[in-house]
């Protein structure tokens, strides 16, 4: 028996390695996210006609759309569940501090959704008439910004802990929150393929993740200790 | 045994607008048990949870050996094991995975002997390999139960422990608490239950106070 | 301490009803003040014509909508800094407001993109952010009401509040580059070289708008008050008759 140091890598880990975990456990929800992903795409062609060279402009803001509400879908697993069974009590006074503990959560959370989406995303470009080179930035964008997508939807999910009306309700918290992410990523893909300059969409949603992965823990954790208080 | 260890003064708090207990005052000292007693709404799970650093009380001080304990504090939770209502383990979880994850968060390494022998005593060694949906209420109980045999931490705040076990699970409980007490930790023990515990006990009523 | 003590409700509750009617009175009088110079002394616009006017309205409520937001967050900081319920009160009272000033914006600026433009609603970057910030008053207030816990409404409100506005300057600042991307719509601020005779009608109205706010938050906080400290004391002494009601409750 010992004890472990209290470092925050280890809490962190520890978070992220237990719901990780959890998502591998059970499958299904993951999956499910992508298959709502890869619908939400393939029902514009129908919805719109199938104009290739429409289908190739819209292309990238109809997959960021897509991505933005899957990730929405899947925000109740965050905390929904920990919430429910007293495990996040537990995770509130463990001797890791909670804004380490919710980073660890929010890592897990896009590693089993945006990553998912971020690499199922050119299969669905190829069939908007998309070339190599917008693919690859419409991933990059993808890349850089669906963890913004779980750090800011992670703060509506816990604020909204056991109240009625949950998923809709954190859906109109987070909505306008994600409207710079959707911007700047859609953003990117559509300057490459009108051939200007895309790197700057690119670098003002690094420059999100970074502000994002600084602030987010600590809004996170308040929001968390609020919703058990 | 001379030096109150845990001290509550003046503790009150309002939820939904109802006064659950107003200026509370008790002590716990190492190697005693307080047994919180009342009807059901009357305030035990909140005072637990207040002990836990999870509500905030509206008035008063909890102190720890004198130092005033902060609601969020390292010292408190370093030293704090609470467990409630709910069982805290995931379904999909063995029930060895589910023990060594709420050790993990405790900051605790096991060693896979002492994670046998523990779940050999609550009687879980069989099922060990079992996810925890396949678990039985009184086997889920059966895990914290093994918890708090591996756990380092002084204090324990226990909500109705001993729902949902059988007569041997009580008095396995009854006898973990003993061996705690007499190692001089201390417990904050929430039940309807009269435990034939043999260290000192002081017994809280609350419906008294409010 | 001498500033916290206005921080009790108790103490609040007097005070906001003695400065509201003043406020009122001084947002009518300059509100009357500003859209008399506004609409029939200012001078008509050669390009717009008469209907340019609505901007002595569509300006200083788009001001207020965002500055009322700001407003809230700082409560909202308060709120959780110093665990004051004043506060929090405070952020409910003003919400309506603002949405109030953000619709009469977004509805003015409709009213004004018809004849200029030609149409209601253009995808410009200030009206475009100001339907955003519509979203994010509405977001909080529908979070507030889905709590039955007004202790737990309170914090999460502020904590909302807070976050929402640490992203009001990047959604402007994306909102603005995505238009710019996209050359919608990018209406020049009309009269860069404002006129002393526009100016001082738009200036009255800001503040009309300023006293009015001010006006109706404090009657509202005070509507706030009363309901959550229905069971206390002081409320009871309000109306002395009232004062059977908390003997029962303390004893």
């Amino acid at each position: 028996m010992a004890n472990v140091a209290i470092s925050p890598e280890n809490g962190v880990l520890l978070a992220f390695r237990r719901d990780l975990r959890l998502a591998v456990r059970s499958k299904g929800e993951v999956i499910q996210a992508m298959v709502f992903f890869v619908m939400v795409v393939s029902l514009f062609p129908l919805a719109v006609g199938a104009e290739s060279a429409l289908l190739k402009r819209i292309a990238p803001g109809v997959m960021w759309v897509a991505a933005l509400l899957s990730v929405l879908l899947t925000l109740p697993r965050i905390f929904a569940n920990d919430y429910a069974d007293g495990t996040l009590e537990q995770l509130a006074i463990s001797p890791y501090p909670m804004a380490v503990i919710v980073a660890g959560k929010m890592l897990a959370h896009w590693f089993t959704t945006g990553l998912p989406l971020a690499i199922v995303a050119p299969v669905l470009g190829l069939q908007f008439g998309l070339g190599a080179h917008e693919l690859g930035v419409i991933v990059l964008s993808l890349m850089l910004g669906t963890p913004v997508l779980s750090m800011i939807g992670a703060v509506g999910a816990a604020l909204t802990l056991g109240v009625r009306g949950g998923s809709i309700l954190t859906a109109l918290l987070v909505l306008p929150l994600y409207i710079p992410v959707l911007i700047f990523g859609a953003g990117a893909a559509e300057a490459s393929m009108a051939g200007i300059d895309y790197t700057a969409n690119l670098s003002l949603l690094g420059a999100g993740l970074l502000l994002g992965a600084l602030a987010s823990p600590l809004a996170v954790a308040a929001a968390v200790k609020i919703a058990l208080d | 045994m001379t030096e109150p260890s845990l001290q509550a003064k003046n503790l009150t708090l309002t939820r939904g607008g109802r006064l659950l207990f107003a200026n509370l005052d008790f002590s716990i000292a190492r190697g005693e048990a307080l047994v919180l007693r009342g009807a059901n709404g009357s305030g035990k799970t909140s005072l637990l949870r207040v002990l836990a650093g999870l509500t905030m009380a509206d008035d008063g001080v909890i102190s720890w050996d004198d130092a005033p304990w902060k609601s969020a504090s390292s010292v408190r939770r370093a030293n704090v094991l609470y467990l409630g209502h709910a069982n805290a383990l995931k379904d999909e979880l063995t029930a060895a995975e589910n023990l060594a994850d709420g050790l993990g968060f405790d900051g605790m390494t096991i060693s896979a002997e002492n994670q046998h022998r523990a779940l050999e005593r609550v009687g879980l060694m069989a099922r060990r390999d079992l996810p925890a949906r396949r678990l039985s209420q009184g086997q889920k109980r059966r895990i914290g139960l093994a918890r708090l045999l591996l756990t380092q931490k002084p204090l324990w705040l226990l909500d109705e422990p001993t729902n949902a076990l059988d007569a041997d699970g009580v008095a396995l409980f009854t006898d973990i608490v003993d061996e705690h007490l007499a190692r001089g930790g201390m417990a904050c023990i929430a039940t309807h239950l009269t435990m034939q515990i043999h260290a000192p006990v002081r017994e809280l009523n609350l419906a008294e106070s409010a | 301490m001498s500033i916290f003590k206005y921080a009790s409700p108790s103490t609040f509750y007097p005070l906001a009803g003695k400065m509201a009617p003043w406020f009122a009175v001084i947002a009518a009088i300059l509100g009357a003040a500003g859209l008399y110079l506004g609409l029939f002394r200012a001078p008509v616009d050669f390009q717009q014509g008469e209907v340019y006017r609505i901007i002595f309205i569509h300006v200083p409520t788009a001001w207020m909508a965002m500055l009322i937001y700001v407003i809230m967050a700082v409560y909202g900081v308060m709120a959780l800094t110093f665990n004051t319920r004043l506060s929090s009160m405070m952020i409910e009272a003003l919400a309506p407001t603002g949405v109030m000033f953000t619709v009469l914006a977004l509805w003015t600026g409709a009213l004004w993109g018809r004849p200029t433009w030609g149409t209601y609603w253009a995808w410009d970057a200030r009206m475009t952010s100001t339907l955003i910030l519509l979203f994010l008053y509405i977001g909080y207030m529908a979070l507030v009401n889905a709590m039955d816990d007004k202790k737990r409404a309170d914090k999460a409100g502020a904590l909302l509040v807070i976050v929402g506005s640490a992203n009001v300057p990047i959604i402007y600042f994306s909102v603005k580059w995505w238009n710019t991307l996209h050359q919608g719509y990018s209406v020049a601020a009309s009269g860069s070289s404002m006129d002393a005779s526009m100016r001082m009608p738009m200036l009255l109205m800001t503040f009309a708008c300023w006293a009015y706010a001010i006006a109706i938050a404090l009657w509202r906080v005070r509507a706030i008050i009363l309901e959550r400290e229905k069971e206390a004391a002081w409320v009871a002494n309000l109306h002395g008759s009232a004062s059977l009601k908390t003997s029962g409750v303390r004893a």
